[in-house]
């Protein structure tokens, strides 16, 4: 039986997705029944009163949770994010029910045994609610009391090898996608790099360093699985400065339907009929740069136009490859719609070398600088892309000491003025009056 | 690095007396506001040092989840919303 009568959140149940309050109730009652004879260390009927409070915020109209808190780890300003509720006397099962952030490991492997040492733990110091993952990409641990704190980062630490994630004003875990261990198109290992980055900043991972948050990310190419693009203040995304590798004896495999050489690698197969693959329509008609020709069965590609969309190489992958000399564009300045509304990452560099041999210092070294700028110049709770925005691309270039080439510009022609500044005019503001009397009168 | 911020003492007497000062409007600041007490230094470094001020327990952290930010320890209510003390 219910702790609370919840009719409204009932109502949400009867849509044709599976319903987070459906899960909320059959873990209320989980722990109702205990069969597994867990001691909890926090109220038995959290996630009863998480279901009652819901309810009422509803009725109201209102939240009823409190927004923030002092609550963290020896020595640790992020990881632990307070939730308090302001109806305790009602809700007491949520009086606290504080955030846990555990940072995943690169690429989200676990092991089943990891997977149930942590659920397990969670069962019993937490709610037993969790999200894999939050939008960070970490591991969440939803709701527990401030005194299981340190009794979970003890446990984490010391039986799990497994630290906290970031939150608050701190560099926030570094999330990946699977890169070279399972995905032909990664340009650059982003599990390794995911995991220097990890430690070569650890003190901004855990103690508050910058005005917001900031967040990176990485792709192993342009197909973008962790949306780094659109989701983090630095994405790092794979690229090649070669050519793609054409086979064109499978190109024409492709073009004659050979049942060993399906479209799209056969994802589609199934959902309908799409009728025979067409070349001519479905890779060279929306190729963005349109730099794809096809001519006596010959596939060329005008490469220095090709903008490295990946359509072509998702299409044909036994006929296209990523070029061999890899590396990954630096975008900038991606974040959610809080103020001006939501932003896409800037290209900042276009190609980088990923040199795992000098601890990618031609990645760190940008990183470092733009840090330097945004710590120095960006006002409290101004992310890197507001920054950007305010005092311009210009600036940033500046900053990072990177010149502007071709590939930063979106849209040429749109601002008819050049401002110059003092030093990049030869001879500077100054002028020598005699000399210019000379050739011209008063 | 300054004297001032090298000094562990010298950095906690000027961090303290400037959250004392100002502990009548306000409990709770942000990282930015202490480079106005150390106005020859890197940002870099005087989150270091501050941070480590929280680690001796002379300050605390308080965060929203998104934003930090920092207060003497024990000033201010422990849970509470950002801007309301
Ligand atoms: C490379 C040479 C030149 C450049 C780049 C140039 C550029 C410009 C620009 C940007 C403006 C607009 C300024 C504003 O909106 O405030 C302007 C206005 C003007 N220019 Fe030039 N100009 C050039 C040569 C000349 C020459 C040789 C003459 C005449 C002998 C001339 C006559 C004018 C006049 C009369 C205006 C004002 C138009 C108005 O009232 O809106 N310009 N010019
Ligand atoms: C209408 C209600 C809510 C809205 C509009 C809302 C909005 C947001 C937004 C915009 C963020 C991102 C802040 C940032 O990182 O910059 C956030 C983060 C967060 N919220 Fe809420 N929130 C709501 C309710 C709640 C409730 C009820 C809880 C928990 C009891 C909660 C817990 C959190 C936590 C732990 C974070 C940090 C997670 C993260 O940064 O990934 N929020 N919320
Ligand atoms: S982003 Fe690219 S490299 Fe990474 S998993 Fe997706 S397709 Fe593969
Ligand atoms: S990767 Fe994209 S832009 Fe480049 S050739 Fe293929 S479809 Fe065209």
């Amino acid at each position: 039986m219910a702790k609370h009568e919840t009719p409204l959140l009932d109502q949400l149940e009867s849509g044709p997705w599976p319903s987070f309050v459906s899960d909320l109730k059959a873990q209320a009652e989980r722990r109702a029944k205990n069969e597994e004879g867990i001691e909890f260390q926090i109220p038995s009927d959290t996630v009863d009163d998480l279901l009652g409070i819901l309810e009422l915020s509803f009725k109201h109209g209102r939240t009823h949770w409190k927004h923030g808190g002092i609550v963290g780890v020896f020595g640790y300003g992020g990881g632990v994010i307070g939730r308090y509720c302001d109806q305790p006397q009602a809700f007491p099962g949520v009086e606290h029910f504080h955030t846990m952030r555990v940072n995943q490991p690169a690429g989200k492997y676990y092991t089943t045994d990891y997977l149930r040492t942590l659920t397990k733990l969670w069962d019993f110091r937490g709610s037993g609610i969790t999200n894999m993952h939050g939008a960070t990409g970490d591991i969440i641990l939803l709701g527990t009391t401030t005194p299981q704190i340190e009794e979970i980062f003890h446990t984490l630490t010391h039986d799990m090898g497994q630290d906290l994630g970031g939150s608050g004003s701190n560099l926030r875990t570094p999330a990946d996608c699977l890169g070279q261990s399972r995905c032909e198109y990664s340009c650059y290992d982003t599990n390794a790099m995911v995991y220097f980055l990890t430690n070569e900043y650890q003190d901004e991972l855990h103690r508050p360093a910058f005005p917001y948050k900031f967040k990176f990310k990485l792709d192993g190419c342009p197909n973008c699985c962790v949306a780094s693009i659109a989701r983090s203040d630095m994405s790092f995304i794979g690229t090649w400065r070669d050519d793609i590798r054409v086979d064109q004896d499978a190109v024409n495999k492709y073009v004659e339907n050979d049942a060993a050489y399906p479209a799209n690698a056969g994802a589609f197969r199934g959902s309908k009929d799409w009728g025979p693959f067409d070349l001519e329509k479905e890779v060279l008609g929306l190729c963005p740069t349109k730099c794809m020709k096809f001519e006596n069965q010959k596939l060329s590609i005008d490469n220095a136009n090709c903008t490295r969309c990946m359509h072509c190489i998702n299409v044909m992958p036994r006929a296209l490859k990523i070029g061999k000399e890899t590396g990954c564009s630096i975008l900038v300045g991606a974040k959610a719609p809080i103020l001006d509304g939501a932003q896409m990452g800037s290209l900042l560099v276009p190609f980088v070398e990923v040199n795992p041999d000098n601890d990618y210092e031609a990645i760190t070294e940008v990183i470092e600088n733009v840090w330097d700028w945004w710590m120095e110049e960006g006002k409290n709770r101004e992310r890197l892309g507001e920054l950007i925005m305010r005092q311009g691309f210009q600036k940033l270039l500046e900053v990072t000491g990177i010149k502007a080439q071709p590939q930063h510009v979106q849209y040429p022609r749109t601002n008819p003025y050049i401002f110059w500044k003092e030093d990049e005019v030869e001879g500077g503001w100054e002028r020598d009056v005699e000399e210019y009397r000379k050739h011209h009168q008063r | 690095m300054s004297d001032l911020l090298d000094n562990t003492e010298e950095a906690t007497k000027a961090v303290v007396a400037f959250l004392e000062k100002k502990s009548k409007s306000k409990t709770k600041f942000y990282l930015k506001d202490f480079y106005k007490v150390f106005p020859d230094d890197k940002p870099r470094m005087i989150k270091k040092v501050v941070n480590k001020m929280v680690e001796r327990e002379i300050l605390e952290y308080w965060s929203s989840g998104s934003t930090t930010m920092y207060g003497l320890k024990g000033a201010g209510i422990q849970h509470s919303s950002e801007g309301e003390e």
